[in-house]
């Protein structure tokens, strides 16, 4: 159980369990749905970005946990970011879940996204934590849909 | 309960006997030893068939057919004997009833290609169930697509059987085909096969039947279900993978035209005009999977010394423990409650996504399966996105169901 609890943080289940900025916005500049093929897990991402700056940012879908935690700890985080840090949030989050086990981290700029750290110790669980990332992709360049393959 | 590892139990299975025919099962993953829930994916290999494929490549391989040397009358010879076996093991009345091809899949394809250039037009119906896996929807809907065909779909009610008054409904002088799964991958519902038969025939229409799921669980008889074509997979029957059977009646098979063009499917070529050789092999265009149509009849031999009529209440027995033991668990729910099941069981939890589920299990060195089981439709009409699923076979264990259920407690320790 206690690598299995390295993929489940307590802020990951946390999360799941009851997911921050879960709903919808009528009036949304930029949307883009994430879809995981391999599991059916859906996200609908929804963001007001005015003058380059994120201003309101939410989600709605189903998936599993990490899926979930990770669409809750990435709206938190992306509130009021620009777009260009956004994208390189994106990056840096990219990097920390498919680095290779047993390489370091750089977690500067990561704060509470640094727990799905956990995730790189199970290949198969990556696109779980990325779906939604790739849905902020999609949205940002004005794709209406991102898959995670 | 009845049913013990470690005797040969009321069935007349030696389970201890048979696991230790099966290489895989006796690994640890994660630390811990496998439990492999994972039978109706891809079934395990036993030794006998594993040392049939190296034997094949070690001692008399050759391409079939066509060689005047030695090596290649043993191996065609080896080749021409497993279609004897499936022609035997599915009670067909002749080998040339006996194509064999890359698998289920491949199977159905030829039939759509075929049957459908030959039999289906305009406006004719073509009807399949909601149970279908995405394999025996597709071909269909593509055949459908290029000439204008309908596609219509049986419904299953909430136990996950489909609702045969609705059937006899759909049935009418445009239905050309009815392609149905015999058993549920997703769910392990066993379809009325002989019945659904009786009534398409009434209606002039043919049949296939989607065997994957079934013949590693049940014994066939193409002749009794009175079935047009039979198609099925022999990875989930103990053999190997990339090989599989396309049963035809035979006054059915010799009427279609062919499917790949290529070597082996002719008697003669010219640039004129070319003849295409007699059943079964106008339909085995290529050199085949000549070690897996082996390794098949290897593993046909394998089935036929454990024997259905013990394989099957031991595997009711499995199915009968694990569907008790998982009903005490509130927060787990079974999708898919048919009268006659095969050992499959799907189940959704309000606690833990499947994906989830199946990380943690994999923890503690349980396979299962998680996802839509390449049956979206069927997981839309339960209004999910999918389920977690045990397919369980003869050589699993009641202990293994035991191990499953501690894991299953471990999963809602943590999503308490």
């Amino acid at each position: 159980m206690e690598d299995l609890r390295e993929l489940y943080q307590e802020v990951i289940l946390d999360h799941n369990n009851d997911p921050r900025n879960f709903r919808k916005i009528d009036f949304a500049t930029h949307d883009a749905k994430g879809y995981n093929p391999l599991c059916g897990d859906e996200v609908h991402l929804y963001l007001v970005v005015k003058e380059g700056r994120i201003e309101d940012i939410c989600f709605q879908g189903h998936g599993c946990a990490i899926s979930k935690a990770a669409a809750s700890l990435m709206t938190d985080a992306l509130k009021s970011k620009t777009v260009e840090e956004a994208e390189s949030l994106f990056h840096r989050f990219q990097e920390m879940v498919t680095q290779k086990p047993g390489m370091e981290i750089n977690f500067e700029g990561l704060g509470k996204l640094a727990v799905f750290a956990g995730v790189r110790e199970f290949p198969v669980r990556v696109k779980c934590a990325t779906l939604v990332w790739h849905a902020l992709e999609a949205s940002l360049k004005k794709k209406d849909r991102a898959t995670s393959e | 309960m009845d049913i013990k590892k470690n005797s040969p139990n009321s069935t007349g299975l030696d389970v201890e006997s048979i696991r230790r025919d099966f290489p895989t099962l006796h690994q640890e993953i994660n630390g811990k030893p496998l439990v492999y829930f994972d039978h109706a994916a891809t079934s395990q290999k036993p030794s006998a068939v594993i040392q049939a494929v190296e034997n094949y490549y070690r001692t008399i391989n050759a391409n079939i057919h066509r060689g005047v040397h030695h090596l290649s009358q043993a191996a065609t010879d080896a080749f021409e004997a497993s279609r004897e076996k499936v022609r035997h093991f599915i009670n067909a009345d002749s080998t040339k009833e006996i194509v064999f091809c890359s698998g289920t899949t491949g199977a159905i394809n030829l039939v759509a290609a075929s049957f459908g250039q030959k039999y289906i037009r305009e406006g004719d119906e073509i009807l399949i169930s909601h149970l279908e896996h995405h394999s025996n929807i597709v071909p269909w809907q593509l055949l459908c697509d290029r000439i204008g065909a309908r596609l219509r779909v049986i419904p299953v009610n909430d136990n996950g059987e489909l609702m045969l008054e609705e059937y006899e409904k759909l049935l009418n002088h445009r239905t050309k085909l009815v392609s149905v799964i015999h058993i549920s991958n997703s769910l392990g519902t066993i379809n009325p096969i002989k019945q659904m038969v009786e009534a398409a025939h009434r209606h002039g229409a043919r049949v296939l039947v989607d065997g994957a799921q079934a013949t590693s669980h049940t014994a066939i008889d193409v002749l009794d279900l009175d079935c047009d074509f039979y198609a099925f997979s022999g990875h989930k029957m103990c053999a190997p993978t990339g090989v599989g059977v396309l049963y035809g009646k035979q006054e059915l098979l010799s009427t279609l035209p062919p499917y790949q063009g290529g070597g082996d499917m002719i008697l003669s070529v010219s640039f004129e005009k070319t003849i295409y050789n007699e059943l079964p092999h106008r339909f085995e265009a290529g050199t085949p999977n000549i070690s897996g149509v082996i390794g098949l009849g290897a593993a046909i031999d394998y089935l036929d010394s454990l024997g259905f009529e013990n394989i099957e209440p031991y595997e009711q027995g499995l199915l009968r423990y694990a569907t008790d033991a998982m009903s005490t668990i509130k927060s787990v729910k079974i999708i898919g409650k048919a009268a006659r099941k095969s050992s499959t069981i799907s189940f959704i939890s309000d606690k833990a996504h499947p994906h989830d589920i199946g990380t943690i299990l994999d923890h503690e060195g349980i396979a299962i399966r998680t996802g839509h089981h390449c049956t979206q439709p069927l997981m839309s009409r339960f209004g999910i996105p999918g389920t977690s699923r045990i397919s369980l076979s003869f050589y699993n264990t009641t202990e293994d169901i035991d191990r499953f259920m501690i894991g299953i407690d471990k999963v809602f320790k943590m999503f308490f």
